[in-house]
């Protein structure tokens, strides 16, 4: 059976375990009538002209994994931010783990998406954010037909989150391949203040494929400092869906760190709806072998004097493919926006490949914008001058690399983070640099 | 210590070098001048190693043994320096990491552990105070919109780092003002021991006023016409070059 099939069949025995007449359920009934028309996303939509699915939709995902919580912490450590204090929210195949996870209600929530949908006490919120900067799209209308779990992270008014929140999704599955849709709420509220970190890991050699919402509000004057850590088994691959809504005064960064995974694909929107807003959109990938990593980005700038810094770095070697779309769009009344939009990659070998499409639709007359996208290889004359100081080709390859993706983890604002993506990153390069950049 | 046979080069074919001889003792200071294009830069990179040269015929010896063949950084570990007549930028790599680097990348070509941490630093102090570097100067980005002196200043200041046997100046003096090619000069006087060696390569004589040299060797066409002590510097910078090509044509017929 085809997957899409399959997905709607599927959906019948879902909502066999779903409150029907809660309203949420019209919602996931549009959804997935949107779904049945449009399919899965091909190479002939303009959105998805570098990136095919067809190699990981011909998969049997299991859609519904059994409840089987067999792992321990040992078992994650390495994948958690575990040397500071953080809220953790764990889902193994999907299900939450209770034991995993350290989840609050004290002065703000730190819990999940099944409880605010199903709970009374959270009604006024869903009614207000649920679905509401979802548009209407293949994978995230598939989403929303099974929105059933994931995080929900709520600052009230101008609370601190006085540690990052992890938001952690591990897959065990030793039998069949699985396919998850976690939907994640976050919602900062005015002068709110919030760290996310979220990682989508397999713990096993099985096909995984995750097709993630997440919606981020950004109240007035909140601040939202967003990590994605993305890299995972070259047997998985992840559809990341995030939609973000800012307020006046407000910042939101987002950083992805895309390091591995088969098939990786990253639509990011923001949506700005108040003056003085500060979008930032931070991306280092780093790839070889068969993987494939697409960022398709958007900022829709909607008033006046707003900002907006997209920087994506990328390396690829070997047959890796990487995939930049970063769209800005300025409506005409956004005038004095500042949106700068930067794409540089390096291109290690000449089997690899690399797409750079900037997109700018400027409406207004009296705004700055500027985009630029290099693709090039590495430095000979920098790579000649290190060589002649003493640092072998090998180190001094690793270096350029290394010194080309470094500006980007200068904004990471979570030292732990900071740390991790550098080792993680050298690791990558096959290089000890003996110290940190 | 340096030992140049008949050494010719070219670079995507075209002759640059052509039959250089050339020999450095420890404790000299040797200049190389010569007017534009005559292959001055071509002999620094050569002897440094730079792939993009080939060389087609003769061999460098360093202290006995053929270097000929060896890749850049075997030759840095062996002790040879080359400051660069235009540093390259390298944004994402401070001043401390490269040089961090590039000392603890030589110790381990022999066999040497890391230097210590405490060790490095202290270093990395007095060299940077030899060149009247600012400490804020360390943690920028290597060469990324520094001026010219600054580049040049920062070239000497790794110079005085890895303490090479044979050090090269590939025009360290051109460009700079006066303050600058007092400091640069400076720092190279006072590196100078009996057991290393200096080769400045420069179009002005000016440097040579700062940093004296033994012998002043005279590259045209890709061969050295004329050898001499520092007053042939004196000599060139009064008379240009134009007598020794007559004297070569004279010689030639």
């Amino acid at each position: 059976m085809e997957l899409k099939e399959k997905l709607m069949s599927s959906y019948l025995a879902f909502e066999e375990h779903v409150d029907l007449e809660n309203d949420i359920h019209q919602v996931r009934n549009k959804a997935i009538k949107f779904f049945e028309q449009t399919g899965f996303p091909t190479k002939k939509l303009e959105a998805w002209k570098y990136t095919s699915l067809n190699s990981i939709l011909k998969e049997d995902y299991s859609i519904f994994p059994k409840k089987e919580d067999a792992i321990d912490y040992k078992d994650i450590k390495k994948y958690l931010i575990h040397d500071i204090d953080t809220y953790t929210i764990v889902f193994v195949d999907g299900i939450y783990s209770s034991h995993l996870s350290r989840t609050t209600h004290d002065k703000l929530d730190a819990c999940l998406m099944s409880s605010a949908l199903d709970k009374e006490k959270y009604k006024p919120v869903i009614d207000k954010y649920f679905n509401k900067i979802v548009p209407e799209e293949s994978m995230s209308s598939l989403n929303t037909a099974f929105a059933k779990e994931g995080a929900y992270i709520r600052i009230p008014k101008n609370v601190v989150a006085e540690k990052p929140i992890q938001v952690m999704n591990f897959f065990t599955s030793n039998e069949a391949a699985l396919m998850v849709q976690p939907r994640n709420l976050i919602i900062a509220e005015e002068g709110a203040h919030v760290q996310i970190i979220e990682r989508h890991q397999s713990l096993t050699e099985q096909p995984v494929l995750t097709n993630s919402v997440t919606e981020v509000y950004v109240g007035k004057n909140a601040e939202v400092d967003y990590y994605k850590i993305q890299n995972d088994k070259t047997s998985s691959s992840l559809i990341d869906n995030t939609f973000i809504k800012q307020e006046r005064d407000s910042i939101c960064s987002m950083h992805t760190f895309s390091l591995g995974g088969k098939i990786t694909r990253n639509n990011l929107k923001f949506y700005q709806h108040g003056e003085n807003c500060n979008s930032i959109l931070k991306g280092v990938t780093i790839l070889e072998g068969k993987q494939h990593v697409d960022h398709n980005t958007l900022v829709h700038h909607t008033q006046p004097n707003c900002e907006s810094h997209q920087d994506y770095k990328g390396i690829f070697s070997e047959k890796s493919v990487g995939v930049f779309n970063g769209n800005v769009l300025v409506d005409r009344i956004a005038q004095k926006t500042n949106a700068f939009q930067s794409n540089n990659n390096i291109i290690i070998d000449d089997t690899a490949t690399c797409n750079s499409k900037p997109q700018l639709e400027i409406f207004a007359d009296d705004v700055k914008c500027s985009h630029g996208c290099t693709i090039g290889q590495l430095d000979n004359e920098a790579l000649y001058y290190m060589r002649s100081r003493g640092i072998p080709k090998k180190e001094a390859r690793a270096l350029l690399m290394f010194a080309f993706a470094n500006n980007v983890l200068d904004s990471v604002k979570i030292p732990e983070i900071k740390k991790r993506i550098t080792k993680q990153i050298a690791l990558k390069l096959g290089v000890e640099l003996g110290f940190n950049l | 210590m340096l030992k140049i046979k008949n050494l010719h080069a070219s670079v995507e074919g075209e002759k640059i070098l052509k039959g250089i001889n050339l020999e450095i003792n420890p404790g000299e200071v040797h200049a190389i001048m010569g007017p534009n294009g005559s292959g001055k830069s071509t002999l620094a990179s050569v002897i440094a190693g730079n792939e993009d040269f080939e060389v087609t015929e003769g061999d460098i010896l360093f202290e006995k043994a053929n270097i000929s063949e060896l890749s850049p950084e075997e030759r840095a570990h062996k002790g040879i320096f080359l400051s660069f007549q235009y540093p390259v930028e390298i944004p994402g790599v401070s001043v401390t990491n490269f040089i961090k680097t590039s000392i603890n990348q030589v110790r381990k070509s022999r066999g040497q552990k890391d230097m210590p941490a405490n060790e490095m630093l202290k270093k990395i102090r007095e060299k940077s105070a030899l060149l009247e570097m600012d400490r804020k100067f360390l943690s920028r980005s290597l060469n990324e919109g520094f001026s010219g002196g600054e580049k040049k200043r920062n070239e000497i200041f790794q110079m005085a780092m890895l303490e090479p046997k044979l050090a090269i100046l590939d025009e360290t003096d051109s460009g700079l003002d006066i303050d600058a090619l007092r400091i640069v000069s400076d720092g190279v006087n006072r590196l100078k021991t009996k057991d290393n060696a200096t080769l400045v390569i420069t179009h002005y004589q000016r440097l040579l006023d700062y940093v004296i040299p033994d012998v002043v060797h005279v590259l045209m066409d890709g061969k050295i016409v004329k050898s001499g002590g520092k007053e042939l510097a004196k000599e060139l910078e009064e008379r240009g070059y134009d007598w020794l090509k007559e004297e070569r044509a004279e010689m030639s017929s």
